[in-house]
C-alpha cells in the first residue's frame, strides 16, 4: 500500500470566519470576527470529545471561511492543543488555507515554524475586473506577492485556486491568469468551474438576469483545454479539479475523501466519515457553541450508509480521480464484480472513450472526468 | 321482485359519485363507521388514487322504507371514461333508473348532459339529485332551474342533498323505491342474463357480473353464453354486499354474480347473454357488440432480464382484462416484447401502470398505433398495427386507415375552436345540430390516428371540461402514408417509429425530435436525434452532454450531498431503457405524438 492509500484518518478544521462573503460562496461562516475566541472554546472542548473514537491522524487542514483571519498564535494554540490530543505522526501533511490579502512574510514564516508545511492559497484569478467580480477582497498582486512570500518561507507544497467560467469570460483571459499563476510554478493547482448557488449574491444577480453562466458545451470546452494546457507544463490532472507536479504534491488530505479513508470534520458544518458513517455539525456558529458549552457533540444529523450507498459512493468518488478505481479493492470492500455486473455498459464507456479499463483498473480519462457525475450512474 | 330497485349513479366528474355511493352504503348499514373507507367502490389502488372508476363493481343495499317493507337497492358503478364506454351501455341496460348527480354550486355540466343521453338511451327514470347544498356558493335556486331548461326534466322531480354531511339520504333512497320502476320480467321464462363485467378471482375463477332479466338460475345448473356459444356448470350465485354473498338461487330481476369454473374473463364477453343450456331463451338480450382493440403498442421489459416476469404478468393481467389482447413480438431495439392492442390511450395507461404496480415491474411501451391496412400490388392485403411491419413501399399499392365518427357535445360558444381542432385532425363531413338553444351536437369523419392521439385532452381543455365526446369506428379508407423513423446517435429505433400521413409527416417528425429533446435527460455525450422517411432525414435536434457541477468540490467532506443527488437520478435512470448508449425514459414513447399546444 502506497502513501496515498494509507488508511489512517484525515482531520479537518472548519473556521467559519470571513472578513466578508464572496459573491460565489455558499460554504458556511459568519463575518463577525469578535466571536473567533468563544469559537476556538468551543473547538477545543469538540476535539476533547473525539480523543477516544479517533486516535491518530496524517493529514490536518485547517480551512473554512478564512483561517488566515486566526493570528499565528492562535493557530499554534490549536495545533498544540491537536497534537496533544491525538497522535500527529512528524510527517503528516498539515494545510492551511489562506487569503493573500492576510498573511505577509512574517505570518507565512512563523507558520512554517509551527509545522504547517502545506499552504493553499485562495487567488481565484488574476484578473482584478474579475476579482471584483467575484468579491474578493485582494488583488492580483497581493496574489503573486502571497505566493512569493510562501516559496521564500520555506514551503514547498503550495497550491493555488483558480475558479474559470466566468460570465463572458474568454478562454483567453482564463488562460493569461492561469498563465501567471503556472509562472510561480506552484506545486498544486485547483481550477474550479464557477457555479451560481442560490441564495448566493452572484446567484441571485443571475435569477434577476444581471448575466447568465455561458452554455454547457463552451464550458465543457475550458475544462477540456485546462487539462491539455496544465497537462503540457507538467502537471497531473489527478482529479477533476485538481492538478499536481508529480503524485507526492498532490492533496493527502483531499484524496481522503475519494479513497474512503476516515475523516473527522470539527467546527460548524463540518462532515466526517468512519466508513459505516457520515455525520455532520449544525450549520450555525451560534448552535454549534452552545451544545459544546452544555457538553453535547454538535453534531446537526448524521446517517448510517447502507452497503449500496457505500458502492454508489465508491465508485463516484472513485471515478473523479485519475487512478480511478481497483477493480479488485472495490469487489473486497463493497462485495460487488465491476465487471461481473457492469461489464457491457463499462465496455461501451470505453468504446466510446470515456473510461480506459486496464491493469485491473478503471480510470476516467479526460473526457470522461468531464461528465464524471454521470459515469457514476451506469 | 316487487321488492328489488337496480340502479346507477351519473354524474359529472367531481359531483360526487363516490362519495354519494359511500353515503348510501352507510346508511343502509352494509358497513359500519369502522370498517369504511372513502371510495369504498372503488377497490384498486389506481382508481382511489386518480379518482376514477374503470371496472363496474355492484352492491346490493338492504333497505326497509317508510311502507314497512325490505327492499333491495342494486347500485352499478360505472367506469367514466370514453374508453370504456360500452361497459357503462351495459351496466346501464342493467338499471331501470339513475340517479342524476349535479353539483349545487357547479350547476350542469358536459357529462351530466352527455350521462343523460345515456340514461334516455336506455329509457331509465332519471331522479335529478342536487349535491353538496352544504358549499356556500351553492345555488339550488339556478340549479333547478337547469334541471328544467338545460336537461328538459320536470324540476319538480329533483331531490336536494349533502353527500359529505349526510342530509338528504332517506329522501334520495324513499325515492328510489318510489320512483323507480320494479324489474319487469318472467321468472318463468327460460333464463335471459345480461353480462355487464367479469372480474377474475384467483380461487374461484372468473365471477359474472350479470342482471338478470327473465327465469332463474342456481349451482348445479349448465349455462350457456349465446355470443361465444361455450357451456359451463355453474358453482356459486349470489348477492353483492361489500364481500360476496352466496344464494340458493338467482331469480328475474337482480343483479348477482354467477360462479360457473370460467378460467379467464376472456371467456367471457361484455353484453353477452346467459341462458340455460337445457331450456334457452329465443333470443338472446339486445345490444350486443363484440369490444374490439383500436390501439396498440409493444411492451418490453425494462432490464431483459425481466422478460420472463413480464410474459408471466401479461398473462395473469389477461385473466382480468378481456379488452387487453396480447402476442409476442419482437423489436431490434428493445428485444423481446409482447404486441398488446387496448381499448384506448386511457386503458393503455392503466394497463402499464397496474402491470407495474401489481407485478413490480419496469416496462416500456412503444409508440402507440392503430391498425392500417395494406394492399400490395400482389394482391394481398395486410393489416398492420405495427411499424415495424410496415410493408417494402415498392410493393405498396394502396394504404387504408380507419375512420370514426366523432360526436361531440358543447356549449355553441365552443363551436368555433372544437371546429377547429377537428379540421386540424383531418376531419371531414361535419354535421352540426343544436340539441338545445345555446348547446350544439358536433360530428364529424375523423381518422381514428387522429383522434386517439391527444385529440381528447385538448378537446376537454378547449370546452373547459363541458364538452363531451363519444366516437364510433364506421370504415377503413384511402390513405396517404408512410413510415417516420427516428434515428437516435444515428441508429434506428424501432420502437420510436410511427406510421403517419405523408403531409403530416414533417410535421410530425419535427414534434418528435422536439418531444424527445425533452423528453431524454442529458447524458454523458452528446446525442443527436433524427427523424427520417425512407432514407431521408426529415428533422433532427440535439441534446447536449451532462456535466453539471462536476468540478465541485466535495468541501469540507460533504460527499453526502453529492451522492443523494445521485441517487435521486439514479432512481430516474431505473425507469430508462438502454437504447445503444442511450438511456430512453419511459416517458419518451407516448411524447412523441403529444402536440405542445398543451
Amino acid at each position: 500500500m502506497n502513501k496515498e492509500e494509507t488508511s489512517v484518518p484525515g482531520l479537518y478544521i472548519h473556521i467559519p470566519f470571513c472578513k466578508r462573503r464572496c459573491g460565489y460562496c455558499d460554504f458556511y461562516s459568519v463575518t463577525d470576527t469578535r466571536l473567533i475566541t468563544g469559537f476556538l472554546d468551543a473547538l477545543f472542548k469538540e476535539i476533547d470529545k473525539y480523543r477516544e473514537e479517533f486516535r491518530e491522524f496524517d493529514t490536518v487542514y485547517i480551512g473554512g471561511g478564512t483561517p488566515s483571519l486566526l493570528s499565528l498564535d492562535q493557530i499554534k494554540a490549536l495545533l498544540d492543543k491537536i497534537r496533544h490530543a491525538f497522535t500527529i505522526p512528524f510527517d503528516a501533511e498539515i494545510t492551511i488555507e489562506v487569503n493573500p490579502a492576510d498573511w505577509g512574510k512574517n505570518d507565512l514564516n512563523k507558520a512554517r515554524d509551527i509545522g504547517i508545511n502545506r499552504i493553499s492559497i485562495g487567488v481565484q484569478s488574476f484578473n482584478e475586473k474579475e476579482l471584483i467580480f467575484l468579491g474578493r477582497r485582494h488583488n492580483s498582486q497581493q496574489a503573486m506577492c502571497t505566493i512569493q512570500d510562501a516559496v521564500d518561507a520555506g514551503f514547498h507544497n503550495i497550491g493555488i485556486d483558480l475558479i474559470y467560467g466566468l460570465p463572458g469570460q474568454t478562454f483567453q483571459q482564463w488562460q493569461e491568469s492561469l498563465m501567471k499563476g503556472l509562472s510561480l510554478e506552484p506545486a498544486h493547482l485547483s481550477c474550479y468551474e464557477l457555479e451560481l448557488k442560490p441564495h448566493t449574491p452572484l446567484g441571485l444577480r443571475s435569477e434577476k438576469g444581471e448575466f447568465r453562466l455561458s452554455t454547457e458545451d463552451a464550458r465543457r470546452d475550458f475544462f477540456m483545454r485546462t487539462s491539455e494546457l496544465l497537462e503540457a507544463s507538467g502537471y497531473i490532472h489527478y482529479e477533476i479539479s485538481n492538478f499536481a507536479r508529480g503524485m507526492d504534491k498532490a492533496s493527502r488530505h483531499n484524496q481522503k475523501y475519494w479513497d474512503h479513508t476516515p475523516y473527522l470534520g470539527l467546527g460548524p458544518s463540518a462532515h466526517s466519515f468512519n466508513r459505516q458513517r457520515r455525520w455532520w455539525n449544525h450549520e450555525s456558529l451560534h448552535d454549534y457553541i452552545s451544545n459544546l458549552e452544555g457538553s453535547l457533540l454538535p453534531v446537526g444529523a448524521s446517517e448510517e450508509l447502507t452497503g449500496e450507498q457505500l458502492r454508489l459512493e465508491a465508485l463516484f468518488l472513485g471515478l473523479r480521480t485519475r487512478k480511478g478505481i481497483d477493480l479488485v479493492q472495490y469487489q473486497s470492500r463493497y462485495g460487488y464484480d465491476l465487471m461481473e455486473e457492469k461489464g457491457p455498459v463499462l465496455k461501451e464507456l470505453s468504446r466510446t472513450g470515456l473510461i480506459e479499463i486496464g491493469c485491473g483498473r478503471i480510470r476516467p480519462t479526460r473526457s470522461g472526468m468531464a461528465v464524471a457525475d454521470s459515469l457514476a450512474l451506469l | 321482485m316487487d321488492e328489488i330497485r337496480n340502479f346507477s349513479i351519473i354524474a359529472h366528474i367531481d359531483h360526487g359519485k363516490s362519495t354519494l355511493a359511500d353515503r348510501l352504503i352507510l346508511r343502509t348499514g352494509v358497513c359500519d363507521a369502522r370498517t369504511y373507507k372513502d371510495q369504498m367502490l372503488d377497490t384498486m389502488d389506481i382508481e382511489r388514487e386518480r379518482g376514477i372508476t374503470i371496472k363496474s363493481q355492484a352492491i346490493s343495499l338492504p333497505y326497509q322504507a317508510r311502507d314497512g317493507k325490505n327492499y333491495s337497492l342494486n347500485l352499478i358503478d360505472t367506469p367514466g371514461h370514453v374508453d370504456f364506454s360500452y361497459e357503462v351501455s351495459r351496466s346501464l341496460a342493467s338499471c331501470e333508473g339513475v340517479l342524476l348527480l349535479i353539483d349545487a354550486a357547479q350547476g350542469v355540466q358536459a357529462q351530466t348532459l352527455a350521462n343523460l343521453y345515456l340514461a334516455l338511451e336506455h329509457d331509465l327514470v332519471i331522479i335529478p339529485v342536487i349535491n353538496k347544498i352544504d358549499l356556500p356558493s351553492a345555488d339550488v335556486e339556478r340549479v333547478i332551474e337547469e334541471i328544467e331548461t338545460e336537461l328538459g326534466l320536470d324540476p319538480g322531480t329533483h331531490l336536494k342533498c349533502s353527500a359529505k354531511e349526510g342530509t338528504g339520504i332517506d329522501e334520495i333512497l324513499e325515492a328510489i323505491v318510489q320512483r323507480i320502476p320494479q324489474p319487469k320480467g318472467d321468472p318463468g321464462a327460460p333464463l335471459a342474463a345480461l353480462i355487464f363485467d367479469a372480474q377474475y378471482d384467483s380461487f374461484r375463477g372468473t365471477l359474472i357480473f350479470c342482471r338478470v332479466f327473465d327465469g332463474s338460475v342456481k349451482a348445479g345448473d349448465t349455462i350457456r353464453f349465446m355470443f361465444n356459444n361455450s357451456v359451463y356448470r355453474v358453482e356459486e350465485v349470489g348477492h353483492f354486499r361489500l364481500t360476496r354473498e352466496r344464494r340458493e338461487q338467482l331469480r328475474a330481476g337482480e343483479v348477482s354474480y354467477i360462479i360457473a369454473g370460467v378460467k379467464t374473463v376472456s371467456s367471457v364477453s361484455i353484453g353477452d347473454t346467459i341462458t340455460l343450456d337445457e331450456r334457452p331463451c329465443k333470443k338472446p338480450l339486445p345490444g350486443f357488440k363484440e369490444v374490439k382493440p383500436v390501439v396498440f403498442a409493444s411492451i418490453y421489459p425494462i432490464a431483459s432480464d425481466d422478460y420472463e416476469a413480464v410474459a408471466e404478468a401479461v398473462e395473469k393481467y389477461k385473466l382480468n382484462d378481456a379488452a387487453f389482447v396480447y402476442e409476442k413480438d419482437s423489436s431490434a431495439a428493445l428485444g423481446q416484447g409482447f404486441r398488446c392492442g387496448f381499448l384506448g390511450l386511457l386503458h393503455l395507461d392503466i394497463v402499464q401502470e397496474r402491470l407495474e404496480r401489481e407485478y413490480d415491474l419496469s416496462i416500456i411501451l412503444s409508440v402507440p398505433s392503430v391498425r392500417y391496412r395494406f394492399t400490395l400490388k400482389d394482391g394481398t392485403v395486410l393489416s398492420v398495427d405495427n411499424p415495424a411491419h410496415y410493408p417494402n413501399p415498392m410493393t405498396i399499392a394502396a394504404s387504408e386507415e380507419p375512420y370514426i365518427r366523432a360526436s361531440m357535445m358543447m356549449p355553441d360558444k365552443y363551436l368555433g375552436s372544437a371546429m377547429s381542432l377537428c379540421i386540424e385532425k383531418r376531419g371531414v363531413n361535419s354535421n352540426l345540430h343544436y340539441t338545445s338553444p345555446g348547446r350544439a351536437e358536433l360530428t364529424f369523419e375523423m381518422p381514428l390516428a387522429e383522434v386517439i392521439f391527444d385529440f381528447y385532452d385538448r378537446f376537454k381543455s378547449m370546452t373547459q371540461g363541458y364538452g363531451s365526446f363519444d366516437y364510433d369506428l364506421i370504415d377503413y379508407r384511402a390513405s396517404n402514408l408512410v413510415l417516420l423513423d427516428i434515428l437516435v446517435n444515428g441508429e434506428k429505433v424501432d420502437a420510436l417509429s410511427q406510421i403517419v400521413h405523408r403531409d403530416r409527416a414533417r410535421a410530425r417528425g419535427v414534434l418528435a425530435c422536439d418531444r424527445l429533446k425533452d423528453e431524454i435527460p442529458r447524458q454523458m455525450y452528446k446525442i443527436a436525434i433524427q427523424g427520417a422517411i425512407g432514407g431521408e432525414i426529415i428533422s433532427r435536434s440535439t441534446i447536449s452532454a451532462f456535466r453539471k457541477d462536476v468540478t465541485a468540490k466535495c468541501y469540507g467532506g460533504d460527499i453526502t450531498r453529492k451522492r443523494k443527488l445521485l441517487e435521486k437520478q439514479k432512481k430516474g435512470k431505473k425507469r430508462m431503457k438502454m437504447i445503444g448508449s442511450v438511456s430512453i425514459p419511459q416517458s419518451a414513447f407516448l411524447a412523441v405524438l403529444k402536440s405542445d399546444t398543451d
